[in-house]
């Protein structure tokens, strides 16, 4: 791999590690802030039309990331789908919910907050955080919080949405891809070689 | 089955649009309001007879004891290239509709309710289907359509503006859920829908004016006891519960006066909010 080649995918490769910890952090918090069992953030996929575990917070957080479930179900997929913030209590009333939750997290919470992130226009996913204390009211400070949370989370997953993609151009063979081949091409020739290359490079630009 | 079509919208003969001095007596209006607009006035001792009340929402639980009869359900849902929206039983995807139509019915225990499920379409279908339900509804001239919902998607905001201007002069009431984060988002943002956010008080009947819009109204939306899957009850907080207890009081209001156009039923929520002094 060429230095230059090498030099943009560590950025694009550091960057990824860096925004996966920022949203860990985050959802760290969350679950903290609210005192709750476990705190998560969901990815929309839209290739395939699913949310992806991306980061967990407390119970779950070792087997849950990865986990795909389709993105209009449930609560998580309603507060994608309507980009309306929903907190719901004595959720072990909902059977299906309950059956649907135990399967895919192995616990079933009593209670969640479910808040969409949101950058310009674009749904990016869901934070969910699962049972906060039972005995305390909700207040609409607290659904401020809650949103609050949901912009930097939403801030992370877009960065990190970004270094994903940038990596997937860098490695697949579109335009960017086709640039780093030549790049590479042109560190590894000679000094006529690289000279004649930046010529044509020169022409390229020119009649584009 | 419907599939739906735009051409019709505006294919009615164009009249011109002013009022000879003759015209006047044909067009006189006898409001009968008091000279002082009270909740008794508005609404006291209706029950929503006679009012129709769409939840464009996950679809409504057939059954649940909260909500009562339910007088159809349709989906919207892709077929190709097109959306049709047809007759359904798949009831509820996720609770929430039958949720807002608990709150409707508990306010206005008479009224008629229809569901239209817009969620099942998957996330990248969900914006065109969620404008069919919408187009379907006001097709059909519901009185009131309850949408505790948003987009955020820009390439659908004129035909959602449209659709909502239609629906305003169609004498069907748009009741739309705010947005209770820092994001630009709609219907609740066009002002020929009534938008709604949360209050923390208890009362159901308590809402109050905002001086300061877009958003017009703040109704009951905290730690609520609401109907769920499975015929039970969840407790919830979100303004899209808020916006169902706007709703049910639109249905009483209109099953008392039926003549109301949104613009009036606007003017009688104003009159009659908790904050506007008499």
């Amino acid at each position: 791999m060429s230095d230059l080649r090498a030099a943009v995918a560590a950025g694009v490769f550091g960057a990824e590690e860096g925004y996966r910890s920022l949203l860990r952090a985050t959802v760290e918090v969350a679950r903290a802030i609210f005192k709750a069992k476990a705190a998560s953030v969901f990815l929309l996929d839209e290739a395939t039309d699913e949310l992806v575990f991306e980061a967990v917070a407390g119970e779950g957080a070792e087997t849950l990331i990865g986990k795909r479930f389709p993105a209009d179900t449930g609560v998580a997929g309603w507060v994608l789908v309507t980009r309306q913030p929903l907190v719901v209590d004595d959720l072990t009333a909902d059977t299906r919910f309950s059956r649907e939750a135990a399967e895919s997290t192995g616990f079933v919470p009593k209670g969640l907050m479910a808040v969409p992130l949101l950058a310009e226009d674009r749904a990016l996913g869901v934070l969910e955080v699962l049972d906060r204390p039972q005995q305390s009211q909700f207040t609409l400070a607290e659904m401020d919080l809650l949103g609050l949370f949901a912009n930097q989370a939403a801030i992370a997953v877009d960065l990190l949405q970004r270094a994903r993609r940038a990596r997937a151009a860098l490695e697949g063979d579109g335009e960017l891809g086709a640039l780093a081949r030549i790049a590479s091409k042109l560190e590894e020739g000679d000094e006529e070689r690289r000279g004649t290359g930046l010529e044509l490079l020169a022409a390229l630009e020119r009649l584009l | 089955m419907t599939v739906l079509a735009h051409e019709d919208e505006y294919d009615e003969e164009l009249p011109a649009w002013s009022l000879p001095a003759e015209a006047r007596e044909s067009i006189r209006i006898r409001a009968g309001w008091p000279e002082r607009v009270t909740r008794e006035w508005a609404w006291g001792g209706a029950t929503g007879r006679g009012v129709s009340v769409c939840v464009l929402d996950s679809g409504i639980e057939l059954d649940h004891p909260l909500v009562g009869e339910v007088q159809r359900s349709v989906a919207a849902r892709k077929d190709g290239d097109t959306i049709v929206v047809e007759d359904d039983d798949q009831g509820d995807l996720c609770g929430h509709g039958t949720a807002c139509a608990g709150i409707v019915r508990a306010l206005a225990p008479d009224c008629e309710l229809t569901s239209v499920r817009v969620l099942g379409a998957g996330y990248t279908g969900s914006a065109p289907v969620m404008l069919a339900g919408l187009e379907w509804a006001i097709d059909q001239g519901f009185d009131v359509v309850n949408m505790s919902l948003s987009t955020t998607k820009k390439q659908y905001v004129d035909r959602l503006h449209e659709l909502a201007d239609i629906a305003y002069f169609k004498r069907v009431m748009l009741i739309a859920s705010a947005h209770n984060m820092p994001v630009e988002s709609f219907p609740w943002r066009f002002a020929s829908v009534i938008s709604v956010g949360s209050h923390e008080q208890d009362d159901p009947e308590v809402f109050y004016a905002n001086p300061k819009p877009p958003v017009e109204f703040f109704a009951r939306g905290l730690n609520l006891d609401i109907a769920w899957l499975g015929g039970q009850t969840i407790r919830a907080t979100g303004n899209s519960f808020a916006t169902p207890h706007i709703a049910g009081i639109c249905a009483l209001i209109l099953g008392k006066h039926p003549e109301l156009t949104p613009f009036q039923l606007k003017s009688v929520l104003h009159l009659t909010a908790s904050n506007v002094d008499e």
